[in-house]
């Protein structure tokens, strides 16, 4: 029997360690670690709400299945985008790719 | 204090740690790796959870797809961010505070959940059987989640193609 709040306090701990990642490393790649592991945070509450509301409904495990596939097609599109600016600008720090600055 | 409160205290341990390791590690390669660790822990908590499909899955999809795209990322453009340099931003203590004022609003909104005392029991091995068939049915019939299950597959499909169109090297010929 472990508390609900237990799995809770660790994807909030989680979900925010990405935040930090993503707000203040400059590499481009690690920004979507970032978004990674506040995604995980994310599927794990969705989880632990699910067997909360005693297992029934398939609601919070569905949105599982839709968090992954978005997070896939993220990844996907984003190390691609990343490695395109590096062919371009041979950067791929954050601060760096400004070329659609005003 | 019993088996599985301890086997989840090493598991959250190490994963939250190995987060941190992602966040503010100064090698890409090992941020990288550390993150196919972290993944790996949250995969072992969705098992204490008795969700051993989303166990599986997490392995799958999340390690043996996103985690080696990343790192496949991270040494085609190893030469683009010397890793001795700062790997943060001017203003990353704003980010470090930012980041605990939500861990702080999080928490705060936690203590005061009226389920916050309540433990999660053992699912019977039936009713974790029954999650499988649900959720496929569910997935795929049309009074429950087909169009968002088919939304999800076009843009799969869409960032297929977008990721091959945009990373493909560009012939200065054509």
């Amino acid at each position: 029997m472990i508390p609900t709040s237990w799995y809770l306090f660790v994807a909030a701990a989680l979900f925010c360690l990405g935040l930090y990642g993503v707000l203040a490393r400059k590499n481009a790649i690690a920004i979507l670690m970032g978004v990674e592991l506040m995604l995980n945070a994310v599927n794990i509450n969705l989880i632990v709400f699910w067997r909360y509301w005693g297992a029934k409904e398939v609601a919070g495990p569905a949105f599982v299945i839709i968090v992954l596939a978005a997070a896939a097609a993220e990844v996907a599109v984003g190390l691609a985008l990343i490695i395109s600016a590096y062919r371009r600008r041979h950067t791929i720090a954050a601060d760096e790719i400004d070329a659609l600055k005003g | 204090m019993n088996f599985l409160q301890v086997v989840f205290i090493l598991t959250s341990a190490v994963t939250l740690g190995a987060a941190v390791m992602v966040v503010t590690s100064h090698r890409m390669i090992r941020a990288a790796l550390w993150l196919v660790l972290a993944l790996f822990g949250v995969a072992i908590l969705f098992a204490l959870l008795q969700a051993g499909f989303f166990a599986v899955v997490q392995v799958v999809v999340y390690i043996g797809a996103i985690a080696i795209l990343v790192i496949f990322a991270v040494m085609l453009t190893r030469h683009a961010m010397q890793d001795e340099g700062a790997q943060v931003n001017r203003g990353w203590w704003a980010a470090v505070l930012v980041a605990l004022g939500t861990f702080a609003g999080l928490a705060f909104l936690l203590l005061n959940w009226a389920g916050i005392g309540s433990s999660l029991g053992e699912l019977s091995a039936d009713e974790a059987r029954k999650l499988i068939p649900q959720m496929g049915q569910a997935l795929v019939s049309a009074d429950a989640y087909v169009l968002p299950f088919e939304v999800a597959s076009v843009l799969l499909l869409a960032a297929l193609i977008g990721a091959i169109y945009i990373a493909r090297e560009k012939n200065p010929q054509v």
